[in-house]
């Protein structure tokens, strides 16, 4: 009864491969992307752009980004922090050195030079598979991370090693630096998040994406009929990258504004992402968005109560929200292992023919 | 309209109530929990329990009471911008993150939203010169004034010259760590020593490396920048390599009895540099006791009354109350808002008398804040440890830094800021 398919019939073969096939979804789609743009914007504070909006879309463009390798290409990768690093810190050269430079291409060649850095780390997929990758995908974190503390170039030769983004603009409107207003970082993110988004669903639905499945399920039958290991794997590292690259981009110049290395692209981002997409469903884009909203938002959420609401003590409510969570995705990984995603999918099935069981 | 619906939502979504409105609201961004949170308590706890002083026993900052809103950040620099921007719409006065990371990324915002950052003893070093950086302040001291008096103590254990020595510096591989190298360099230089660093990565509990590199190199002097968790093992590491505890100095944040206790005996002998005096005889401690702890309300376990950075929180607590006191001197208001605070903030003025009628005599230094100068005075002592009387004790009297070292660094630095983000110099 809340799905009302009765006479929605596809007359041809580009609307019968819609992503959104069913009226009600396209429509709440497009809806929840007008408010997002039209409305939000217009109640928008720092606090809920800084704490609230920029973090779920930055993390859900690097849960993205991860999932393209892992989720659908089968490579575990534990680099994720390591490559946001080399988003930043190109992104902190390009606007140094370039200072008239538009954010929009700083942001897009940052993530470019995050491709071929990936494409470099992801070589040694071309040998290993599984865990032993993960092992080797961790190298790449630590030594980016030590690059980045060693090599004085990167972080132009400052006494503490700390980057700040200095105050550029977008098409006229300041999106970095301190006096950049709410609405402006907000829609600025949220546009990559779209945009990107939207070519990461249709290459996971195309050809490249298919041939990352084929890998994924049986990369040695996906080798004899046709489908090249290297090619797949390879794209699969540098679009990855490119997007966890533009991920640490914008986490850089406009949600945080300064980072160092070591604290801000340590081990924990990587396996923060890591589980992002495990708990929001591997190989599902709904399920990065998801899962960056679970891992990213709920701390929020449960601290705004238990120190807010109920007023408890800030340790005890901090040690409080680490066991919530964790218990979380205990429960959700016993409830449903392959991800609220898969939880979400099975829901929609049961909405489609309610109040009929099947 | 957009105005009362961004207010009403900010208050029905921001975590604590709005305030009444004659409070001074301070915030305390601070870590209870991860690996910082051994140094985080105390200073928490005695900031805390002096704020409370001042509500129980004066009735507030010029009758308006005090409303302090703690908030978590476990030294994480995503927690410490989501905790300031849940609390400066609620008239937040002055901020101390207790965190370089954290106050690198307030820097700017602070100065676009017009609130105070007071950043004692860390922070961004070059914050000192008032004309670039307006609201922030490092008073009274900065690290490159520690590393700077630290060289001093070494070169009078030395009988006046560290010419042919060696000294190395361990410290947290982070910008509170890496603040003092250049200074370092630049005195190591000056003074004809070799100078190594030896990094240990967050959180410092794996340092086996790092002092076996120690006894190897055989430095004759070790001097530490950590914290947290860092320090009681560096110190339980260099009793077990039997280095000479006598030779190994650590900054202001690395002075604490819960770095120290840990490593037993082995610890005696311990030198730091000092922002102030330790102990629990001060006049403070007798009002602390009759309104704070024996009506039950000391902050946390109350298990840290007394120690190194216990009284560092009372510095911060004393400092900010009276800028503020000052801030409503100024102004002639009891109900001050952040840009008064920050009036108050450079124009304070602390001398002895003073600091003896709030009940901490013979305590800290002069304090003389000017529009150019964020920093001062920039003195320090050390104090050294005797595990078995578990006391500190001050070896020598406050000293000045090498400013004709310090100072152009501080220039040069400040004036790269300041090019970077198109800032003219103000003071003039």
């Amino acid at each position: 009864m809340i799905y009302r398919e009765a006479g929605d019939f596809k007359t041809t073969y580009k609307a019968d491969q819609e992503t959104f096939p069913i009226r009600l979804d396209k429509v709440g789609f497009w809806l929840s992307v007008l408010i997002v743009v039209f409305v939000i914007p217009l109640f928008l504070n720092d606090y809920w752009e800084k704490a609230v909006f920029l973090p779920f879309f930055i993390y859900a463009i690097a849960a993205i980004g991860l999932n393209i390798l892992t989720g659908y290409c089968g490579q575990v990768s534990l680099g994720t922090g390591g490559f946001m690093a080399v988003g930043a810190y190109s992104s902190y050269k390009l606007m140094t050195s370039f200072p008239n430079l538009d954010m929009f291409v700083v942001i897009i060649c940052s993530g470019i030079v995050t491709a071929f850095v990936g494409i470099l780390f992801g070589i040694p997929s071309l040998r290993i598979k599984g865990f032993y990758l993960a092992v080797a995908t961790l190298a790449s974190q630590f030594f980016l991370v030590w690059l980045f503390n060693k090599w004085e170039w990167t972080y132009n030769y400052s006494a503490t090693g700390q980057i700040t983004a200095p105050e550029r603009d977008f098409l006229g409107v300041v999106v970095t630096g301190a006096y950049s207003a709410p609405w402006a970082t907000y829609l600025f993110c949220f546009g990559f998040l779209f945009i990107f988004g939207w070519m990461a669903r249709n290459l996971v639905r195309g050809h490249i994406g298919r041939s990352w499945m084929a890998i994924r399920d049986m990369d040695i039958a996906a080798e004899i009929i046709g489908v090249n290991p290297l090619k797949a794997k390879l794209s699969a590292f540098a679009i990855s990258s490119f997007y966890i690259g533009v991920a640490g981009a914008l986490y850089f110049s406009v949600w945080l504004g300064a980072a160092e290395p070591t604290e801000a692209f340590s081990i924990d981002k990587s396996f923060d992402v890591l589980f992002m997409i495990i708990i929001g469903g591997l190989g599902s884009m709904t399920g990065s968005i998801i899962g960056a909203a679970f891992i990213v938002l709920l701390p929020v959420v449960f601290k705004t109560v238990l120190v807010g609401l109920l007023g408890w003590p800030t340790d005890i409510a901090e040690f409080t929200q680490i066991i919530l969570i964790g218990s979380l995705i205990i429960f959700f990984l016993i409830k449903e292992p392959h991800g609220i995603a898969a939880l979400w999918r099975t829901l929609k099935q049961k909405l489609r023919l309610w109040p009929f069981p099947y | 309209m957009k105005k009362t619906i961004l207010t009403a939502m900010s208050a029905f979504l921001i975590s604590s109530a709005v305030p009444a409105a004659a409070e001074l609201v301070f915030p305390l961004l601070s870590y209870r929990t991860g690996a910082y949170a051994p140094n985080g308590i105390p200073i928490a706890d005695g900031f805390s329990d002096y704020l409370t002083l001042i509500n129980e026993r004066d009735g507030g900052i010029g009758g308006e009471k005090i409303k302090m809103i703690e908030c978590e950040t476990a030294y994480n620099t995503e927690k410490g911008v989501e905790c300031y921007e849940s609390t400066k719409g609620q008239g937040s006065l002055v901020y101390w993150p207790l965190s370089t990371g954290i106050t690198y990324q307030l820097i700017p915002k602070v100065t676009a939203d017009g609130i105070p950052l007071h950043t004692m003893g860390y922070g961004r070093t070059s914050a000192a010169n008032g004309k670039v950086f307006s609201h922030v302040f490092n008073f009274p001291g900065t690290y490159w004034d520690a590393a700077s008096i630290i060289t001093k103590h070494m070169m009078d254990v030395e009988g006046g010259s560290l010419k042919g020595k060696k000294i190395a510096l361990v410290h947290h591989n982070s910008a509170y760590g890496k603040e003092p190298i250049r200074t370092f360099e630049v005195l190591a230089e000056k003074h004809g020593f070799e100078f190594i660093t030896l990094p240990v990565d967050h959180p410092g509990q794996e340092q086996k490396s790092t002092w076996l590199q120690v006894r190897k190199e055989r430095p004759d002097f070790v001097t530490m920048w950590g914290w947290g968790v860092m320090n009681q093992v560096a110190i339980k590491e260099a009793a077990s390599i039997r280095f000479p505890m006598d030779r190994f100095i650590g900054v202001w944040w690395s002075s604490n009895e819960g770095d120290v206790l840990p490593a037993g005996d082995g610890a005696t002998g311990y030198k730091a540099i000092a922002l102030h005096n330790t102990g629990t005889d001060f006049d403070i401690y007798k009002d602390l006791e009759k309104h704070v702890i024996s009506k039950g309300l000391a902050a946390g376990a109350g298990d840290h009354v007394g120690e190194v950075l216990y009284n560092r929180g009372f510095m911060q607590g004393a400092l900010v109350v009276e800028a503020a006191r000052t801030a409503q001197k100024i102004h002639g208001v009891a109900n001050i808002t952040p840009a008064m605070m920050r009036d108050g903030m450079e124009a304070l003025k602390i001398d002895q008398a003073r600091w003896a009628e709030m009940g901490l005599a013979n305590y800290a230094a002069d304090i003389n804040v000017t529009c150019e100068n964020h920093g001062g005075p920039g003195l320090g002592a050390i104090q050294q440890w005797n595990a078995s009387t578990q006391k500190w004790t001050m070896i020598t009297d406050f000293v000045a830094a090498d400013r004709s070292v310090v100072d152009p660094l501080i220039m040069a630095d400040s004036a790269a800021y300041a090019a970077e983000n198109n800032i003219s110099e103000r003071c003039n």
